[in-house]
């Protein structure tokens, strides 16, 4: 009896834990999605909340002075690190999928200021949703230049 | 030469390692006083071996010998001389290197104690300490080895890569060691919480010794996540300083629960309760530490801290799995002796509200590990990969920091052992009917965010209540003594640092969370491309564009450099300057203009793109309303720390 209030409180705890990462996940899930995936289910996930990486194509940059909007086109790569380890590396699994005239590409919508890392074969991790126009909407640019961060040993560089 | 001696230095001091770990239990089970003496002195050993090897690498990281792969990939000719010191714990290699360092400091400060009362301790406590380090060391001398040459038939590189100018700013300079501090500092309370559960011995005793080794732990731990997200604000150029990335969940992790423990503690002290529940919370946060390491380090995660892909994932993963496997197995096997000596029985009572805030703790350690992990369990039972965002941690821990707060606010007045609605009550009416002020200050300013008045009640709450418990502490000493307030407040807090100490400490917690109301739920932002002469207005700011300034600097950055005059209804409140530097390898920075004051920050962004010229400029303007409490509130939370960690005078030597 005496311990019966502390059950009960604790019941009460974890009955609202439960709920708010239930209810919090479901508001705020976001499926993570190669580009090749998006291509092939393109009509079924029009407006669903995505996160998608890809490769950066350094021509395809574009920017508009007047709303500071960013368009560039990203490349499929693969989102299995075993796969891109398999490859030769994150940096060099980029290079290829910017190069490879085949990869599947994603035009990509960006309203935001500028980031530093927005380069040729960046890797740019976004959020955001496909419109019935066929483009990506991200709300949210993170960018990762692998070859910034640890390089190769000096003659292994090039290339 | 000298990378040879360094990378021989490691290998002995693994081997030494392996001496008084094997020798220490050989030791216990012989009963042998001196083979334990032996293993304590050879761990005594292992802080010389490895401060030498450290001052190698130092050396060689100072005098640009880029046949080193570790030195040319985190120096350069360039950089100034503190710089190449730091680099240290630069890149991978060497800051597992200082991160042994770190141990085998706090490992010899522990073996040199006087251990009279404590000896049955001690073997156990140089076995977990010296099985931590040995896996540390181990790492460097089998995959990440600081002192590896370029490879043979491969020129000398004349120059070094650099470290990544993101990083070359003061608070990253901190930032890294406060971090490995508080990481590292946690393996002492964890080895004598083991110490103890092996030898049985179900006291206090191991929390008393640890007491203070955990409160300065806990202080570098807290101080890396403030640095790190100063860092954020000053450097990276997005107008916030959290933003839930992997890599600052697994430093918050062990903090969530290193803060449970700081309290549960006490519990067991006073009441001799809640004994299994430290030592799950001791065991959950070392295991937490090393969690932490292998997410920044094992490039399982994408985030702006990852470390490149590394071998060394594996193998942390069995140190962690081994950790919690062998203490967890421990802790049933003493299951029985570890009973609470008193019940707990009043759910108000001051013991049953810190195991409430225990489990709130708990509660966001468990949302910040679902974030994590939710990942990995949707691909492995849905097979679509499912990600969570800000928004998740924010509308999920959200509640649970508010019941937080209120505990912070309620607690202090309630009893030891037996408290009702009615004591309660009686005790707390005053300071609540006091923090209604805050709500009614805030309605009159016109803030009608609900969440938001609640949270200022909230603050105000833990404010009075804070400060009331110190003027009644000092008020009652001085009408006793007849002393004057402030001498006896003086001496108030001297003779119970833990108590007002963590008092100061919870002011300094609701002080931060003004700051994290008002950027949470206020910020806004514009952005514009100007020209030299136009405005934009935020927030009732007018910001004027006034020059474009662009050179190249001595160091071979190239800077663009703006101008901009902020004014507030006419008056004029001075120049802010952002900037964009272009380092001469390729890689930029932004730098933003802040002009922060107590109410507000106005942060301003020049959001640079090729072509950018005096008539057409783009920039990003912040208004970051409270933001500066957040730094306050670290200051004051320093402050707090060191009152409650200082030594007592009276306290016996530990």
């Amino acid at each position: 009896m005496k311990n019966s209030k502390f059950i009960i409180g604790g019941l009460f705890i974890l009955a609202a834990v439960v709920y708010l990462i239930a209810s919090s996940t479901q508001a705020s899930a976001e499926y993570f999605m190669t580009i090749e995936e998006v291509r092939e289910q393109e009509s079924e996930i029009v407006g669903k909340s995505l996160r998608i990486s890809g490769a950066v194509l350094g021509d395809t940059i574009d920017y508009d002075p007047d709303t500071l909007t960013i368009t560039f086109t990203v490349a499929h790569v693969t989102g299995d690190n075993d796969e891109i380890e398999a490859n030769g590396g994150l940096a060099l699994v980029l290079y290829n999928a910017v190069r490879e005239e085949g990869t599947p590409r994603l035009d990509v919508v960006y309203n935001g200021p500028m980031p530093d890392l927005l380069q040729n074969e960046a890797q740019a991790i976004m959020t955001g949703y496909i419109d019935a126009d066929g483009l990506f909407y991200a709300d949210e640019l993170l960018l990762k230049c692998p070859t910034k961060y640890e390089e190769a040993v000096p003659d292994q560089s090039e290339g | 030469m000298l990378p040879s001696l360094g990378y021989g230095i490691l290998v002995i001091t693994l081997l030494v390692l392996i001496y008084s770990v094997a020798v220490a239990i050989y030791g216990e089970v012989k009963k042998s006083a001196a083979m334990v003496e032996s293993a304590r002195r050879a761990m005594l050993l292992a802080l010389p071996l490895i401060t030498v090897a450290s001052a190698i690498l130092i050396y060689l990281l100072i005098n640009d010998r880029y046949d080193v792969e570790y030195v040319w990939s985190v120096t350069n000719r360039s950089m100034p001389m503190y710089l190449k010191i730091t680099a240290w714990w630069g890149g991978q290699p060497g800051s597992l290197l200082f991160w042994s360092w770190l141990l085998s400091s706090f490992t010899s400060a522990v073996t040199l104690r006087k251990w009279d009362r404590d000896r049955e301790l001690l073997p156990w406590v140089l076995v977990v300490t010296g099985i931590t380090l040995a896996f540390f060391i181990s790492l460097n001398v089998f995959f990440e080895n600081p002192f590896k040459l370029v490879p043979a038939g491969v020129s000398i590189p004349l120059d070094g890569r650099g470290l990544n100018p993101l990083l070359r700013h003061p608070g990253m300079i901190i930032h890294p060691p406060a971090q490995y501090l508080g990481f590292v500092a946690f393996t002492i309370p964890f080895a004598f919480a083991i110490a103890a559960l092996i030898t049985g011995r179900t006291d206090d005793r191991w929390i008393r010794i640890t007491r203070r080794w955990t409160l300065w732990a806990w202080l570098f731990l807290s101080l890396g996540l403030v640095l790190g997200m100063r860092w954020a604000y000053d450097v990276l150029g997005w107008g916030g300083y959290w933003g839930w990335d992997p890599v600052e969940i697994a430093a918050l992790m062990p903090w969530l629960t290193g803060t449970a423990f700081l309290h549960s503690v006490m519990i067991q002290e006073k009441r001799g309760m809640l004994k299994h529940w430290n030592m799950i919370l001791i065991i959950l946060t070392f295991d937490l530490v090393i969690f932490g390491t292998f997410l920044t380090r094992s490039g399982v995660l994408s985030s702006v801290h990852a470390f490149a892909q590394s071998e060394i994932g594996p193998l942390f993963f069995v140190f962690i799995v081994f950790i919690f496997v062998a203490s967890f197995a421990l802790l049933i096997h003493r299951w029985v002796d570890l009973k609470s000596e008193t019940e707990m029985k009043s759910m108000l009572s001051r013991e049953a509200l810190f195991l409430l805030n225990n489990l709130l703790f708990l509660s966001i350690l468990v949302v910040s590990f679902w974030g994590v992990m939710f990942p990995l369990i949707s691909e492995l039972f849905t097979g679509s990969k499912v990600t969570v965002g800000p928004p998740f941690y924010e509308r999920a821990t959200g509640p649970l920091w508010g019941a937080l707060m209120l505990l912070m606010g309620v607690a202090p007045l309630s009893a030891w052992g037996h408290s009702t609605i009615k004591t309660l009550g009686r005790s707390i009416w005053k300071p609540a009917v006091a923090a209604l002020i805050a709500p009614i200050w805030a309605l009159i300013a016109g803030i009608t965010n609900w969440v938001a008045l609640i949270g200022f009640t909230l603050i105000a709450l833990v404010i009075t209540v804070s400060i009331r418990e110190f003027w009644r502490g000092a008020q009652a000493r001085s009408k006793r003594s007849g002393e004057s307030f402030f001498s006896e407040l003086w001496k108030l807090i001297k003779r119970n640092r833990r108590r007002y100490g963590g008092y100061i400490i919870h002011i300094s917690m609701v002080l931060m969370g003004i700051g994290i109301i008002g950027i949470e739920l206020f910020q806004s932002d514009t952005q514009q491309h100007l020209g030299i002469g136009d405005q934009v207005e935020l927030a009732g700011y007018t910001v004027q564009y006034d020059r474009l300034d662009q050179f190249r600097h001595e160091d071979g950055r190239f800077i663009t450099r703006g101008e901009m005059s902020l004014s507030k209804d006419g008056k004029d409140l001075g120049t802010l300057a952002p900037r964009y530097d272009l380092y001469p390898d390729g890689q930029p920075m932004t730098i933003p203009a802040v002009r922060s004051t107590l109410v507000d920050d106005v942060y301003i962004i020049l959001v640079n793109w090729e072509g950018i010229t005096a008539e057409s400029t783009p920039f990003k303007v912040y208004h970051n309303p409270l933001v500066k409490w957040v730094w306050i509130g670290g200051y004051v939370f320093i402050a707090g720390i060191i009152i409650a960690a200082w030594r007592d005078e009276e306290e016996e030597k530990i």
